[in-house]
């Protein structure tokens, strides 16, 4: 049988990337990818402690972060998707309109 | 299964507020655009209905739908400061979307479901519904930051909220996760026995909870997460900026507070320590920075950063070693009050900013209000007002909120923090003076940008109205309100 810590270690390394992928990306759609592997970094940690624990919460926490991914998704998409029309372009540093 | 009446009764408000946001959004293509105007008043109807049952429930303790969510004094307090801030965001939003050609009845959709999120927030009592009502507030906000299609600012602006929007809800979720993990529960009760059981050093349950700073922090906008607000606050329309700075800000230090005393109380010695150097590295930063701004909505932003800064004194203190019992409620209940009162001098001043934008126009910035008390007396006095109360001088309501957080800290042995804070209290009078100064010291220009019209109506007047009563009545005749935060507070366990 695999040790829980095997998940969580799994769930560390992917949670570790999203970090990274968010902070050093530059492309707008690489970066929300980046996020969408922090959530599921967290579904795995989720699902892994709940068959360990032996109770049901985890796995219908993981269950409504998997919809709200998909929400996030459509909307940033959505946010792309305008932003790319109006500059041709998704790389977030051309995003300068606004500094301090 | 059926679902129990008594659930369903006590989560009544939500449900009306997400039927309003569904209604609105569904009457939205078959209403002739010169009727828009009547969703709008089918929004502010459903709040003042949603009022009324949240008053009628203000002495209640319930728990519902198996504990997920309670319905106690301190979650209707938020509730009935959150449904003021939408309403009068509603009121100011009428004149200011005309202006900008972008009234939209879906506008009105979204600010209610972003409000049944931010209900939800504040009424959880497990992770899980916290974060769901978290989501659902952001993500009704991302598309209202980026509502001005038309322009680049406003899309930019949705762009990097979302970016870092989703990045906190990120780290936020991984933090739930890993307490899930190490108390076998999401609710806040099992999670607070688990963590009472704990070695108070155990690496894991230490991480978990300053992933939920980070997470909290984002959402509250405290250096050093506090990047995206000037970008997101001057990008976004004036109205929605109004919004986000006041009830998004209110509802999530609602959970926040929420989660990290009922939760976490028994990790306080930990986090004492770490929400101590973000409030301190918030109060300076936020207040020095706001000094070099000329954008006004922008100097805004960094007000609010600095105005979560001080509203932190309350946490720091409940937090405090020793301070149990009155300290500790005292400290609460004068965030709550603190919030209350930035609520009302924040869209007060938010109001008036909108009010000057003009055709192609923004009349954000500073300058723009050169001469002001020539041309527009009376907004310049409005303005006026909320400076001077954003700055915290008597008899207005931003001196009752820091005297009471102040008295707070010193009560609570940490008179070297209200000292602290009371010192860049007096910095942030500069920039909020200098406003008053660039109004009534310097003659409007020939040139001046702006015409005199203002972009109001008899509507925004009543917002107008509303916020410079609270400042005032608040700063004169603070009794009620207070009674009202420590009645609230009892409820923290």
């Amino acid at each position: 049988m695999v040790p829980l810590s095997a998940y969580v270690a799994v769930s560390a390394v992917l949670f570790a990337t999203g970090l990274i992928g968010v902070l050093i990306r530059r492309n707008f759609i690489i970066v929300l990818m980046a996020v969408e592997i922090m959530l599921n970094a967290a579904n795995i940690n989720l699902v892994a402690f709940s068959y360990y624990l032996e109770s049901m919460a985890g796995q219908i926490v993981a269950l409504f972060v998997i919809a709200i991914a998909a929400g996030e998704a459509a909307v940033g998409l959505a946010i792309i998707i305008v932003v790319f029309r109006g500059r041709l372009s998704t790389n977030v540093d051309e995003l300068n309109l606004l500094k301090w | 299964m059926t679902l129990p009446l008594a659930d369903i009764l006590a989560i009544l408000p939500e449900l009306i507020v997400v039927a309003a946001a569904c209604l609105v959004l569904g009457l939205d293509p078959i209403t002739p655009a010169p009727r828009k105007q009547w969703l709008a008043w089918l929004s502010v109807a459903s709040l003042l209905l949603c009022f009324g049952l949240t008053s009628l429930q203000l002495d209640e303790r319930v728990m519902a739908f198996s504990d997920l969510v309670i319905i106690d004094p301190y979650a209707c307090f938020w509730k009935l400061l959150l449904y003021a801030v939408t309403v009068l965001t509603i009121l100011m939003s009428l004149a200011y979307l005309k202006e900008e050609k972008i009234h939209l009845a879906e506008y009105y959709g979204f600010l209610l479901l972003a409000l049944s999120g931010m209900m939800i927030m504040v009424s959880a009592a497990d992770l899980l519904t916290i974060y769901l009502g978290t989501e659902l507030m952001s993500l009704s906000l991302y598309v209202l930051a980026g509502f001005k299609r038309a322009e680049g600012r406003s899309l930019e602006a949705a762009a990097k909220y979302f970016v870092l929007g989703a990045f906190s809800s990120g780290i936020l979720l991984y933090g739930i996760s890993l307490l899930y993990g190490l108390a076998g529960s999401t609710r806040l009760s099992a999670i607070a026995m688990s963590v009472a059981t704990r070695r108070l050093d155990d690496p894991a349950l230490l991480l978990a909870m300053i992933l939920l700073v980070v997470g909290f922090g984002f959402k509250i906008a405290v250096v050093p997460f506090h990047m995206w607000t000037p970008d997101v606050y001057e990008g976004s329309p004036t109205s929605v900026t109004a919004f986000m700075a006041v009830a998004s800000k209110a509802a999530s230090f609602g959970a926040f507070m929420r989660v990290f005393l009922e939760g976490l109380g028994g990790l306080k010695a930990n986090w004492h320590v770490l929400l101590l150097v973000v409030c301190v590295a918030t109060l300076v930063l936020g207040n020095v920075v706001a000094i070099v701004q000329t954008n006004i909505k922008r100097m805004l932003a960094y007000s609010s950063i600095a105005h979560a800064g001080y509203a932190l004194i309350g946490m720091v203190v409940a937090g405090q070693a020793g301070a149990e019992g009155a300290v500790r409620s005292l400290g609460l209940a004068s965030v709550m009050l603190y919030l209350a009162v930035y609520a009302f001098m924040t869209l007060g001043a938010f109001t008036v900013v909108a009010m000057l934008r003009k055709g192609g126009l923004e009349g954000d910035e500073i300058e723009d209000f050169t001469g002001l008390s020539k041309r527009q007396p009376v907004a310049a006095f409005l303005m006026l007002v909320f400076m001077v109360s954003l700055a915290g001088i008597p008899p207005t309501a931003g001196f009752i909120g820091k005297f009471y957080l102040f008295m707070a800290a010193v009560q609570a042995g940490l008179a070297w923090l209200a000292v602290v804070a009371l010192l860049f209290a007096a910095v942030s009078a500069y920039y909020y003076l200098r406003v008053v100064m660039v109004m009534y010291m310097r003659e409007p220009q020939a040139s001046a940008r702006l015409e005199p019209r203002l972009a109001a109506s008899p509507v925004t007047a009543v917002v107008l109205a509303c916020a410079v009563a609270g400042v005032i009545l608040l700063g004169l005749y603070p009794g009620p309100l207070v009674a009202l935060t420590n009645q609230a507070v009892l409820a923290l366990k």
